[in-house]
């Protein structure tokens, strides 16, 4: 144990002195290298190196303003550092120059600045009061953008591991207590709540038990889980620790998809890590609690984050769901009892421990504790990662922290929970965000993704989108999903491309219903959430496209027609000239028409016509 | 009864490297997924003989290797690209137009989902999500992400990749 507090003093005193030189830090999160962070990180390597500027380099994870990147924090000691956005090689040079060498910070380029000690500086947003982050708490995500991800003594001099130091000094069942008493629920969007789960498993009797993590984020619009794995890894490792503690687990594993290799690289390089360290492996600090963790890379099944098709594919089987009871908590991994949860709730799990579960359960509402990690994304002006305190509305969380709808368009639905949940009106924006108010109105709070969409949405098309996501990824064992899935799919099929008939809606909400009920797994039992909750808010839609023919989004190919409005019409020709299919026709200075039942709707008139007099209704 | 035929292979760099790994994974609980993924990168797809190989190796029935590979999606029977494209549709790419990507993707390559260019230079996949959302629409050449994209952009993309 004295090694450790020797180990934490040497980190700390690493850390200050880091902070105390002037440094760059390139996020190099996922978003941050997608949008061109390596190239400025050379560029800054490059840049320091020719002109010999006294700067240290550092890299960070993904701080969450993913519509800013790629970012670069500039902090010069004395100063509030400045993280700046749409930083590209080219804008490199000025920015050292300016910031680094003449200590003059660039405000046009600035995103927010985070001051610490020194006077905030005047022009610029200060983290905690900008836009962006006014409305979020920062906890699970206190370390992402701010520390290097891959150094241990960085997680370590921020608080790191003081968690299971405290743990081990506990005994097992007040950890299950404390767990219990945060409220903590679970993160991948079940929302069971976090200690019970814990206790199943210590009350069931055996010698050999698992924590396993469920780290398979296939939702598509979801990437919190990518984010925390890839900006503060040991937390999640942490987290399992101290489950593996409480529950009598010796052993855990982390099912991570294939698609995020640079998680996977993270969480490799953390474990080992944290065993060189002596803090994971046989006889932790000193104790007589051992704990390793392994990591097994998913294979492309989106059915895998179901726990126990998680459970099948771990064990080195086809990933197909099995029939619940017996649950994970008493039969688990190799049958063995098995504590499962999300890469969020783990990472909770160390911030409740250090602070105390009162510090927890004052965020949030009644039944829904704490904050969550919500991915923006869609038509919004500012996509990204927030975390937010539960009870927060979807209206701040879209039109204060997300910046509103893009270009100016209205809004017209939420999506929340993947294909599992539901799409939300403008009249439900004021619904405070926890588990039992999502479920009130259809949809589902799910693991965080959050795609909002405007008029130009088709909400049926965006229901055959998710049909057709399920019914691909749909495993097979059983009837209602397998069939199921294919016969709603080929009926929203047939309503988008204008043969709808109205007994279909019908159809389609019966056949919901019944695979709801009957289903094997979560995946099947929720996949009619989409047309459910779509038919519920937007059935005049459906109707639209079944009795008038008529998309009203214009999206739906099949139900559009191309117009050509007489009043802005100049008659210059050129869409007659692009029509492949002769179906324009009009004299030269006069208004043109289009023939429908020559039109092939290839949308070359509207792409050429300068004067925007080409409509799709 | 007949030998089987794959003890006459020629033992190729490729092999060698098989042998190592299965060595690694003789005992190791739930191993096969891990082999499969490891052998695919040592090959580049899962030919009939390496997946007989293993199956014998691990002491597995072949039916049940063969139903492993079939179920997850990133098991491949074929041979692959040199670099796998994999334009993503989901959701938030989706609504912001991730379908034209796909659509200029394959005009760029001339070649459907699924399909490998005549030079093996490029396979094309769709993926139902990168966890890139936040730079929709986008799309992944091997590990590189690239997001905020245009139809007019991609061509260019692909040319990076020699």
């Amino acid at each position: 144990m004295n090694n450790m507090s020797e180990f934490r003093a040497k980190c700390k005193e690493m850390y200050e002195k880091k902070l105390s030189r002037p440094r760059v830090v390139v996020g190099l999160g996922t978003c941050g290298i997608a949008s061109g962070g390596d190239r400025v990180m050379k560029a800054i390597k490059e840049e320091v190196a020719a002109k010999g500027i006294d700067v240290d380099i550092d890299f960070t994870s993904c701080i969450g303003m993913c519509y800013r990147e790629p970012m670069v924090e500039v902090a010069v000691p004395g100063m509030p550092s400045v993280v700046y956005g749409d930083i590209y090689p080219d804008k490199v040079a000025q920015l050292l120059e300016s910031h680094v060498v003449n200590k003059t910070p660039v405000h046009e380029w600035a995103a927010i600045q985070i001051p610490g000690d020194a006077t905030p500086l005047e022009g610029i947003d200060v983290m905690e009061k900008s836009p962006y982050y006014e409305k979020q708490v920062r906890s699970v995500t206190s370390r992402l953008g701010r520390t290097n991800p891959e150094s241990i003594e960085e997680y370590i001099a921020t608080g790191g591991y003081e968690a299971i130091e405290k743990c081990l000094n506990m005994e097992r069942q007040a950890i299950i207590d404390e767990i219990k008493k945060s409220g903590l629920r679970g993160r991948g969007g079940g929302g069971f709540p976090t200690g019970n789960k814990w206790q199943f498993v210590y009350n069931t009797p055996g010698e050999k038990k698992y924590a396993v993590c469920n780290a398979d984020e296939g939702d598509p619009g979801a990437f919190m889980d990518r984010s925390v794995l890839e900006g503060d890894p040991h937390a999640v490792l942490e987290g399992m620790m101290v489950a593996g503690l409480a529950i009598g687990a010796d052993e855990g594993y982390i099912y991570c998809r294939a698609e995020y290799p640079l998680a996977i690289r993270r969480l490799n390089l953390a474990i080992a890590e944290a065993e060189k360290h002596g803090i994971m492996g046989d006889n932790i600090l000193g104790s007589n609690f051992s704990f390793r963790i392994k990591i097994k890379a998913g294979a492309g099944a989106f059915v895998c984050g179901e726990e126990t098709a998680l459970l099948n594919s771990i064990e080195g089987q086809r990933g197909m769901p099995r029939v619940r009871p017996p649950f994970p908590a008493v039969k688990g991994l190799w049958a063995k009892p098995t504590c499962l949860n999300n890469v969020e709730t783990y990472a909770n799990v160390p911030f409740i421990i250090r602070n105390g579960a009162d510090w927890y359960s004052a965020m949030g509402t009644e039944r829904s504790k704490g904050s969550k990690v919500f991915c923006l994304t869609g038509k919004i002006n500012n996509t990204g990662l927030a975390e937010v305190p539960m009870g927060i509305t979807l209206r701040e969380i879209i039109f204060n922290i997300a910046g509103g709808i893009q270009d100016g368009k209205k809004f017209k639905a939420v999506q929340s929970g993947g294909p599992s949940g539901g799409c939300i009106p403008s009249e439900h924006l004021d619904t405070p965000i926890d588990y039992d108010s999502l479920a009130a109105i259809g949809s589902i709070m799910g693991s965080g993704g959050l795609v909002v969409m405007d008029e130009t949405t088709c909400m049926v098309d965006v229901a055959k989108f998710f049909l057709n996501f399920t019914q691909l990824e749909s495993c097979g064992k059983c009837t209602p999903c397998r069939e199921g899935t294919k016969r709603m799919l080929e009926l929203l099929q047939k309503i988008c491309d204008g043969n709808g008939e109205l007994e279909d809606i019908d159809t389609l909400e019966r056949l919901a219903k019944v695979i709801k009920n009957s289903a094997l797994c979560g995946l099947g039992q929720t996949c009619p959430n989409p047309i459910l909750t779509t038919l519920r808010y937007f059935r005049h839609e459906y109707e639209a496209h079944i009795v008038d023919k008529r998309c009203p989004a214009g999206v739906c190919a099949a139900l559009l027609q191309y117009v050509i409005v007489a009043e802005k019409c100049t008659g210059c020709g050129v869409c007659l000239r692009a029509c492949p299919s002769g179906a324009i026709t009009g004299e030269k200075k006069q208004p043109h028409t289009i023939d429908i039942s020559k039109c092939i709707k290839c949308g070359a008139c509207i792409t050429r016509c300068k004067f925007d007099a080409i409509i799709k209704a | 009864m007949s030998a089987c035929a794959c003890e006459k292979v020629e033992l190729t760099k490729e092999d060698a490297l098989l042998e190592k790994l299965l060595d690694q994974y003789r005992d190791y609980k739930g191993g096969i997924i891990p082999v499969l993924q490891e052998a695919q990168n040592i090959y580049g797809y899962l030919p009939k003989e390496v997946l007989q190989k293993i199956a014998k190796e691990l002491n597995m029935p072949f039916s049940k290797v063969f139903g492993i590979v079939t179920f997850y999606a990133q098991f491949h029977l074929k041979p692959r690209g040199r670099f796998i494209a994999r334009v993503c549709l989901g959701t938030a790419c989706h609504v912001r137009g991730g379908s034209k990507i796909f659509e200029a993707a394959k005009e760029h390559l001339g070649v459907d989902a699924g399909g490998t260019t005549d030079d093996l230079r490029f396979t094309l996949e769709t993926v139902a999500c990168i966890g890139a959302c936040g730079l929709s629409p986008c799309m992944m050449i091997d590990e590189d992400t690239h997001g905020r994209l245009s139809p007019k952009v991609v061509g260019d993309i692909f040319d990076r990749y020699e």
